[in-house]
C-alpha cells in the first residue's frame, strides 16, 4: 500500500500529492493522512471524479485517514495513458471543423458565446476528436487572445491535432498570432475531411 | 529575497472563515435594545458594508477587509487587497472618501516589501478618488494587509444586497476562476496568460462597473468574493426567490476549468460547497464548472440584479472596461431547489 502523509499541508497540496501517486498505479490502495475534514472532502471529491472508491476515518482531532482504492482492471489502458497525455482517448477518424467564430446562425454575440461553450464542452467529452480544423472565421479561434485558446491547448496536450488554415490567417492579418497547433493549407484540409470517418461541424 | 517564498501561502479571500461558522457566532452577539433608526444597513442582511444616515441626503458607508497574500509580488498584492476592500463601497453604490491601512507584518521581514505593499494600496485609494488618512500596524508571524474604508452614498440610492425581483436578470462584471488560477500558480502550474488575466481582474476597481450600473434600475448588487458566485447569489436571493443560472455564459478565466479538472482546489471552495451546495441543482454540468461556481474570488466582480432591458444596455458599457463579463442568469419564482444551474 502506498502512503501519503499530507498532515500540516494546506489544500490543494494533499490532493495534488495523492494524484501524483495515483497516476503511477494501475491497482492497489493509497492511504492519505491529512489534518482536517475539508481536505478529506477534497480527496473524496477527486476520487469520485476519477471513479475510485474512497473511505475515510477520523483517528483524532488532527489526523484523518483517507484510503483510496483502485480496483484491478478498473483502469483501462486508455485511462492511464490519457493521464500521461498520450493520445489514446481520441476517437479515431473523428474530425471537428470549426468554420466560423460563431455557432449557429441568428445572433453573432450569442453565436460567439455558444462557440466558446462548444469548444469547452468538447474537452469534457469521454473521447476527443482526432483532428480539429479551423478555417475562414474559425481561424480566429486559435489565435492569441481568443477565448477558446485555453481549451484548444488542453486538447492539443492530449494529442488532438489542431490545424488552422494559413490562407485564412493571412486574410484576417492573424498570421503572426497563431497560438495553438499548426498552420495548414487547403490540400491538407481537403485530405483530412476526405479521410475522416465522421466530421462534426457545430 | 528568500522572505518572499514565505510571503504567499494561499491567501486572498480563500482565507475567509466559512459562512456557516460566522453565522453561528454573529447570531449570538448581544444587540442594543433599540436599533438606531439611522442605521440603514447593519450585518443582519449579510450585506457588503454598513450604511449609516447622517443627513437627508448623505449616508456613510463603512467597511473593512484584509487578508494574507495570494500572489508573490508585494506591490500587486497591495493593489489587489486595496481593490478588494474598496469594492464593498462600490457594491453599495457609494463613492470612496477616506481609507485607513491595516497591516500585519513580521518584524524580521524586509521593510521594502511592506513599502511596496503600501505603495500598491495607496495608488488604488487615489485611483478610487479617496485619501489615505492613517492606519494601524502590528507585528505578526505572517503578512496581512487591507483597508478600512469610508464612503458616502445618497440614502435613496443604496444598492441593497437582497432587493432582487422576479424577472430580473443577473449581470456579472468580472470573470470567475481567480481562486483556482492562483491556487494553480502556487504549485507552479498556471500559465502566464491565465495569471495575467487573473491579476488584471483582481487589480481592477469595481468603481467603473458601479458607475455604469448607477444609471440603471438596480434592484440588488453585491460583490463576489470569498463565498464564491453561488454563496453570494444565495445571499442576494434571501428566502423568497430562486435563480436559474446559464453556466455557458458565465465569464471566467478560460484556463481555470482545465485547472479545476487537475484538482487545483482550495479548502475554501469546499467550505462554500458545504455551505450552499444543498440549495443548488446542477443539470448535467461538468465537475469543473461546479468548482468554478464555488471558487472563492479575491476582488471579484459585481453581481447585479436588474431588469433585462437595463442589463443588456449596461452590459454593452461594461464590456468596454475590457474584462470578461456577461448576463449569467435570471430570477424566478421560489422553486424547490433554490438555485438551478443549466
Amino acid at each position: 500500500m502506498e502512503r501519503v502523509d499530507a498532515r500540516g499541508k494546506t489544500c490543494p497540496l494533499p490532493v495534488i500529492e495523492t494524484k501524483k501517486v495515483l497516476e503511477n498505479m494501475t491497482e492497489g490502495q493509497v492511504e492519505v493522512l491529512v489534518d482536517n475534514a475539508i481536505a478529506v472532502q477534497n480527496l473524496c471529491k477527486m476520487a469520485e471524479q476519477k471513479k475510485m472508491k474512497a473511505v475515510s476515518e477520523k483517528k483524532s482531532e488532527d489526523c484523518y485517514v483517507v484510503t483510496i482504492t483502485i480496483e484491478a482492471g478498473s483502469r483501462t489502458e486508455a485511462d492511464t495513458s490519457a493521464e500521461a497525455c498520450i493520445p489514446d482517448s481520441r476517437a479515431a477518424g473523428t474530425v471537428v471543423a470549426l468554420t466560423a467564430e460563431t455557432m449557429g446562425t441568428g445572433d453573432d454575440v450569442l453565436g460567439k458565446i455558444l462557440m466558446k461553450g462548444f469548444v469547452y464542452a468538447l474537452t469534457e467529452q469521454d473521447s476527443l476528436p482526432e483532428t480539429i480544423v479551423l478555417y475562414n472565421g474559425g481561424a480566429k479561434l486559435s489565435v492569441e487572445g481568443a477565448e477558446t485558446l485555453a481549451d484548444l491547448k488542453l486538447m492539443e496536450a492530449q494529442g488532438v491535432e489542431i490545424l488552422t488554415c494559413g490562407t485564412c490567417l493571412n486574410h484576417y492579418g492573424l498570421s503572426e498570432k497563431l497560438a495553438v497547433g499548426s498552420v495548414t493549407n487547403m490540400y491538407r484540409i481537403a485530405e483530412v475531411l476526405s479521410k475522416a470517418g465522421k466530421v462534426i461541424r457545430p | 529575497m528568500p522572505e518572499e517564498i514565505l510571503f504567499c501561502k494561499g491567501g486572498g479571500c480563500t482565507a475567509k472563515l466559512g459562512a456557516g461558522v460566522l453565522e453561528r457566532v454573529l447570531s449570538r452577539l448581544p444587540k442594543p435594545e433599540e436599533r438606531d433608526p439611522a442605521l440603514l444597513i447593519g450585518y443582519e442582511s449579510s450585506d457588503d458594508a454598513a450604511v449609516y444616515r447622517i443627513s437627508e441626503d448623505v449616508a456613510v458607508v463603512q467597511t473593512l477587509d484584509f487578508f494574507p497574500p495570494m500572489v508573490e509580488d508585494p506591490y500587486l498584492f497591495g493593489q489587489i487587497a486595496a481593490a478588494n476592500a474598496l469594492s464593498d463601497i462600490y457594491a453599495m453604490g457609494g463613492d470612496v472618501r477616506t481609507a485607513l491601512n491595516i497591516v500585519c507584518f513580521p518584524e524580521k521581514m524586509d521593510l521594502n516589501i511592506l513599502g511596496k505593499i503600501m505603495q500598491g494600496g495607496s495608488e488604488k485609494v487615489i485611483e478610487a478618488g479617496g485619501t489615505l488618512v492613517g492606519g494601524h500596524s502590528i507585528a505578526d508571524s505572517d503578512v496581512k494587509y487591507g483597508l478600512s474604508v469610508m464612503g458616502v452614498v445618497h440614502p435613496e440610492k443604496i444598492f441593497p444586497n437582497d432587493g432582487v425581483r422576479e424577472g430580473d436578470v443577473l449581470l456579472l462584471t468580472k470573470p470567475l476562476g481567480v481562486g483556482i488560477v492562483c491556487t494553480a500558480n502556487r504549485v507552479g502550474e498556471a500559465s502566464p496568460a491565465a495569471m495575467e488575466l487573473a491579476l488584471r481582474s483582481m487589480t481592477t476597481l469595481n468603481k467603473y462597473a458601479s458607475e455604469v450600473i448607477r444609471k440603471y434600475d438596480v434592484h440588488g448588487c453585491t460583490d463576489v468574493t470569498g463565498f464564491g458566485f453561488l454563496g453570494h447569489l444565495k445571499e442576494m436571493l434571501g428566502r423568497g426567490l430562486s435563480a436559474e443560472i446559464d453556466s455557458i455564459r458565465m465569464p471566467h478565466i478560460p484556463e481555470s476549468l482545465g485547472y479545476a479538472d487537475e484538482f487545483f482546489l482550495t479548502a475554501a471552495a469546499q467550505r462554500n460547497r458545504n455551505h450552499v451546495g444543498e440549495l443548488v441543482k446542477f443539470c448535467g454540468v461538468p465537475f469543473a464548472v461546479e468548482e468554478l461556481l464555488f471558487d472563492p474570488q479575491t476582488s471579484g466582480g459585481l453581481l447585479v440584479s436588474l431588469p433585462k432591458k437595463d442589463a443588456e444596455q449596461a452590459l454593452v458599457e461594461i464590456r468596454r472596461l475590457g474584462l470578461p463579463c456577461d448576463i449569467v442568469g435570471k430570477i424566478v419564482k421560489k422553486e424547490k431547489q433554490q438555485i438551478e444551474v443549466l
